[in-house]
């Protein structure tokens, strides 16, 4: 499986010619190729890239866990001068360690965090009973539990989710690994858990002395925590560098697009510098029928007024009864035409709740939404929503659940379009499928012939043929890889200017609001507590959850130019 | 219509690649097929009472010392010819299988769809019914049916309904599968955004219904007919053994064991062990089949 | 957890209630007991007086619920084919179907869960592949087709066996018992593993399902990328969790075999239960039926309630409350 040969004088860990292949021998794919990794103790070293990169595979292989058929090389791999020999069990756990991704199902539901911290020391380390859990309590308090003796022999569904990340780096760490490998510790949290486990992680670093590789996609954590940085693309590494060196003057041309493509939070582009794949081609006849809608109702596109969403949960059967939840609690705003309105918040904010009300998929408990004049309220009759939802279209988060895997681009597209004769649409959809950046012949395809990104650019085209004049954006890009999401960024914004489309905009993302908003409203707990032009909002929040919301945003480096 | 019918390619050339789709879906072929043939290719016929004699009787099977050519696999205590019951006793087992499996797929998925989708008391209804099913074995709601409709009908006229008391015992249990997972599907198929984008295209619930989520929840349907349709031939068999099945005069493969194993000690093996041996051939390859199809469907492989 | 053991209470009391509504509605409308318990001679007036005493003029419902009532102090009617109280009758049975079932579950977990981690942790292994195999046959063979082949081989053939009935039994008050005499045990034999193959198979199919599910979930991986040993994380970690929904489906199955040995019992003539049943069934006698009935559904609520006491003590997540 390895074949490793001799050992340098270095401290920490040294990779070289790391290559990792799936699949059996004889038709592998490659899936890292002939990488390498330098990480002093003490220093956190980000590998970066999108999906599909590799960043995986790197740390799965530093822990040998590759799973046969797959399997992995290197010419190097030493940790402190030494070769790492993964024969003996001891190594994985006390000289390398790994921090999980989800900790929701990185901890075992049915054992206390105690027998799990315990179990792992008196292997590793052979300490007695006492001692193991001393070491234990002594993590916990490490990774900054308060109530650490009492809280040791709860099961991990007692804790919080950003308490249950802190358990899982407890148990990475109990043994003192010389080399930490985080696999994306931090994408399963919300903006405010994760700066404080970032640092965390940074903290211990230093302190102990370990040698860390942060495995991320998320530009934010490489600029807060890392000291140097690996991008990676289809399986290699195409720059490696000091992080404040990359991110403000990156010499290849990937790095470059790549770091181009993440939205700053504190200043506004015109547009992302990416190249758009397949650039809109317009057609007179799409572009004559896009705009002959109808005109009806009012002038406002869609507004909210005092709009409220009780969610009752089962409460203990002997305890005060069913307590309510109010998901969306009085929210009002208004949309002008042509305005992009940004909706942000954590999960459970009730953004998204708020949005289905907005759309007519679900019936708020009190107040109204209207869209072009027509209302919308607790007593509206189901008969009556398929007119209110006229001239209003939406757009989902998740690009493979929001097309029917079983009917093809041409079926789906043509669904919106029931008012429009048959021949003229099957003209129109080739014509639509350019306007968003797809070529014209894949009508007759089914959804698993497309990326990601491209699925979500038929998702808007399937929007566009409902004409609407409203759109609702449900987090369009957060299942999106960044430079993807820059594109359909550009898109969305152009089709609002050359549409006049009014667009409210649901994101926890605040870099992308940002850069797409022309006002922005904050939630939390189902409340709008502050609302105001994007530029003010960003720049003098009132708030002191929009505040704290903000301090938590990672500053990306001013660009320079490439020397 | 046809789009949601024909499988996507992968899975034919998933059968093509696979030695275990490949016979067993042919074994189970050739015993449909000869069942449905047996007035033709049977040598015998086996309630024609004049074509045998008692003459013939207990004739061990061929190649056994005093095995008669006529006979292949010997004959029975009537002198009846084994083989020739068999091919019409399969007849009979495999009719009450289809009938059963067709039966319950279609109102299982009917309620299915129905309970996933509405919601509200008619889902809490046929779910409650379901888990009162369930959580009885099917051998025992089947022997109750059956048990009742001998009590309701009269004795003259029992044996003329035997096959319609034998499929509806059958399909009160076998419907509550499907229903319960077609809901569940139909929840998780509704939840999805596409189900919302095509309410937001201006589609009723009927059309989506139909349109969007019945051909995603079909192809689980298809493995638990397939898998059912083993489990209706085993209850079916298991039912007419214990005597409350197929009378002795349209026998299935299970009441022809049932009257074999009368004489099982008599050493005259070959009336119960071939008739057992078809059944258990016929089961294995639905079973293997249903198998295979379970896989080759499963989503999580595509 | 309140609220789910109520919860759970509420739904046995409804299958109580649904089995007792099925159970009276088959001894009201299937048969007519005054018939079936009159001479043929008698007049009118005689059936009217046995009607009223029979309590047969009162509303449906009073009926009911009197039917139940006399359930609940076990009088179940009298059998129309034995002219014997059926709680007797029922009680007279217990012991074979019970110890029939004992000796099947206890051999059926004892076989099953070993195979299903065996060849969960190997699954392409020659092991795994055979039992895989032969698990496939043996779900595809009915019960009474694996009790003849099996009475072929040992009682026709071989002659080691006996093919049917208890052996000798030993009274223990109103218990009679095989476990205690040697040709009780031979007796046993087949027809237990008779019962038991088909249990074996299906609780070694769920423990290997499971184990194999569990074995790729991410604390399984965690466990192993901290370097646990590959014994503690099999045998420690995930057969517990693996163990959690065959204790489910073991709680159900005891019901089921006592019902599936309707099957057994009649390939090896065992005088339990369920020959009783199915001779009921042959011969419409209602009162038998229904009171089997109620028996079974009984057991099968008794069951599934030790099974979700038994499911609150084992599994945290329901014994403690949430997320701080």
């Amino acid at each position: 499986m390895r074949s490793i040969h001799g050992a340098s004088e270095t401290s920490g860990l040294r990779v070289r010619g790391l290559t990792v292949s799936y699949g059996r021998r004889g038709h592998a794919v490659p899936a890292v190729e002939a990488v390498d990794v330098d990480a002093a103790p003490g220093e956190i070293v980000a590998i970066v890239g999108e999906s599909g990169a590799g960043k995986t595979s790197i740390g799965t292989a530093l822990l040998d866990l590759v799973d046969p058929p797959g399997h992995w090389t290197a010419r190097e791999v030493t940790l402190d001068g030494e070769t790492i020999d993964y024969r003996t069990t001891h190594t994985r756990g006390r000289d390398v360690s790994v921090i999980f991704q989800d900790p929701q199902t990185a901890l075992n539901p049915l054992f206390t965090v105690e027998s799990q911290l315990v179990h792992m020391v008196r292997h590793h380390l052979g300490l007695d009973r006492g001692a193991a859990k001393r070491r234990a309590i002594e993590m916990l308090e490490e990774v900054g539990i308060p109530d650490a003796v009492a809280r040791v022999g709860q099961y991990p569904h007692q804790f919080s989710g950003g308490m249950r990340q802190r358990v899982v780096i407890a148990l990475a760490l109990a043994c003192r690994p010389r080399l930490v490998i985080a696999d994306e510790p931090t994408s399963a949290l919300d903006v405010s858990i994760r700066a404080q486990i970032l640092a965390l992680i940074r903290r211990l670093c230093r302190e102990k002395g370990m040698a860390c590789l942060l495995i991320t996609h998320d530009m934010g954590a490489v600029a807060q925590i890392s000291d140097r940085a690996v991008v990676m693309r289809d399986g290699r590494a195409v720059e490696t560098g000091p992080t404040t060196r990359l991110l403000s003057g990156a010499q290849h041309p990937y790095s470059r697009a790549l770091i181009a493509a993440v939205p700053p939070a504190h200043r506004r582009l015109p547009r992302f510098a990416v190249p758009d794949t397949g650039a809109a081609v317009t057609d007179a006849e799409l572009e004559r029928w896009l705009r002959d809608r109808p005109t009806a109702g009012g002038d406002t596109p869609l507004a909210v007024d005092e709009l409220t969403k009780v969610f009752r949960l089962p409460g203990r059967l002997f305890g005060r009864g069913a307590r309510a939840v109010r998901a969306v609690d009085a929210v009002s705003f208004a949309l002008a035409p042509g305005e992009i309105f940004g909706l942000v918040g954590e999960s459970g904010s009730g953004k998204s709740t708020l949005a289905q009300i907005a759309a007519g998929l679900r019936w708020p408990d009190a107040g109204e939404a209207r869209v072009l004049g027509r209302r919308f309220g607790p007593t509206t009759p189901k008969a009556a929503l398929r007119g209110y939802r006229q001239g209003l279209q939406m757009v989902f988060q998740d690009p493979y659940s929001s097309l029917n895997r079983r009917m093809t681009v041409l079926e789906t597209i043509l669904e919106p379009m029931a008012d429009t004769p048959r021949a003229v649409g099957l003209r129109l959809v080739p014509a639509l499928l350019e306007r968003v950046g797809l070529p014209r012949d894949v009508a007759r395809r089914h959804p698993h012939a497309f990326s990601g990104g491209q699925r979500q650019r038929i998702a808007i085209a399937r929007a566009l043929a409902g004409r609407p004049r409203v759109l609702i954006c449900d987090e369009p890009t957060s299942a999106l890889d960044v430079s993807i999401q820059a594109q359909i960024l550009n898109l969305l914004k152009d089709l609002r200017d050359e549409l006049g489309l009014s667009m409210l905009l649901i994101t926890h993302d605040l870099p992308v609001v940002r850069q797409m908003c022309d006002r922005v409203g904050v939630m939390q707990s189902g409340r709008l507590v502050e609302m105001g032009p994007t530029e003010r909002v960003f720049d003098a929040p009132e708030a002191s959850y929009t505040q704290m919301l903000l301090t938590h945003l990672p500053r990306l480096p001013e660009r320079q130019p490439a020397s | 219509m046809s789009a949601v019918l024909s499988a996507p390619p992968r899975v034919g050339a998933l059968f093509l690649a696979s030695p275990k789709a490949m016979i067993s879906s042919a074994v189970a072929l050739i015993l449909i097929l000869s069942a449905l043939c047996a007035p033709w290719i049977a040598p015998h016929d086996p309630f024609a009472l004049g074509s045998f004699s008692l003459m013939d009787s207990e004739l061990p099977p061929v190649w056994s010392e005093g095995g008669d050519p006529r006979f292949l696999l010997g004959t029975d205590t009537q002198g009846r010819d084994v083989l020739s019951a068999i091919l019409y006793g399969m007849r009979v087992s495999l009719l009450v299988g289809f009938a059963a499996v067709a039966i319950s797929a279609a109102v299982g998925t009917l309620f299915g769809l129905v309970a996933g989708f509405r919601g509200g008391w008619l889902d809490a209804v046929l779910m409650r019914l379901a888990d009162v099913i369930l959580s009885f074995p099917t051998i025992l709601i089947a022997l109750l049916v059956s048990g009742i409709a001998r009590g309701l009908l009269p004795d003259t006229r029992q044996e003329d309904y035997a096959v319609l008391v034998l499929i509806l015992a059958i399909a009160i249990n076998e419907w509550t599968q499907y229903a319960r997972t077609v809901r569940g599907q139909t929840l998780v198929e509704a939840s999805l955004d596409y189900v919302k984008a095509a309410r937001l295209s201006g589609l009723g619930d009927g059309r989506i219904l139909a349109r969007h989520i019945l051909p995603n929840v079909l192809s689980p349907v298809i493995v638990i007919a397939t898998i059912n349709l083993a489990l209706a031939v085993l209850a079916e068999a298991t039912l007419s053994f214990l005597g409350v099945g197929m009378p002795a005069t349209q026998p299935s493969l299970g009441t022809l064991i049932r009257i074999g194993n009368e004489n099982l000690f008599s050493g005259v093996w070959w009336v119960v062990v071939f008739p057992a041996l078809t059944l258990v051939l016929l089961v294995l390859s639905v079973n293997l089949f249903g198998d295979w199809l379970r896989d080759a469907l499963n989503p999580r492989s595509e | 957890m309140a609220r789910f053991l109520i919860k759970r209470l509420g739904q046995a009391v409804l299958v109580i209630l649904a089995v007792g509504l099925l159970s009276f509605l088959m001894v009201r409308t299937v048969g007519d007991p005054v018939q079936s318990m009159v001479r043929e001679d008698a007049t009118v007036a005689e059936r009217a007086a046995l009607r009223a005493r029979l309590g047969l003029d009162d509303p449906v419902p009073i009926q009911f619920a009197k039917y139940l009532g006399r359930a609940m102090q076990g009088d179940f009617g009298i059998s129309y084919r034995n002219q014997r109280p059926v709680a007797e009758m029922i009680v007279e049975r217990l012991p074979a179907t019970l110890e029939l079932v004992l000796v099947a579950t206890v051999l059926a977990l004892a076989i099953g869960i070993p195979l299903g981690v065996i060849t969960a942790i190997r699954p392409r292994g020659p092991l795994a592949n055979g039992v895989q195999a032969v698990s496939l046959v043996g779900v595809s063979t009915p019960t009474f087709v694996t009790g003849i082949l099996l009475i072929l081989l040992f009682a026709v053939t071989l002659r080691w066996l006996p093919s049917f009935g208890r052996g000798e039994t030993v009274e223990l008050g109103w218990w009679s018992t095989g476990f205690l005499t040697l040709s009780g045990w031979r007796a046993l034999l087949l027809p237990s593993l008779t019962l038991a193959l088909f249990q074996m198979t299906l609780i070694m199919r769920l423990v290997r399902a499971e184990m194999i599910e569990i074995l790729q979930s991410d604390y399984i991986r965690f466990a192993r990328a901290r370097g646990l040993p590959q014994h503690d994380i099999h045998y420690r970690l995930a057969l517990k969790n693996a163990l959690m929904p065959v204790l489910t489906i073991t709680g159900m199955q005891i019901g089921g075999l006592i019902a599936f040995a309707i099957v057994t019992e009649t390939v090896f003539q065992w005088p339990g239960m369920g020959l009783l049943f199915i001779q009921a069934v042959q011969f419409a006698d209602v009162p038998v039926m229904a009171a089997y009935l109620m028996f079974v559904g009984l057991v099968f609520v008794a069951l599934n309630a030790l099974v979700d006491v038994t499911y609150a003590v084992v599994d945290p997540r329901l014994r403690t409350g949430g997320a701080a």
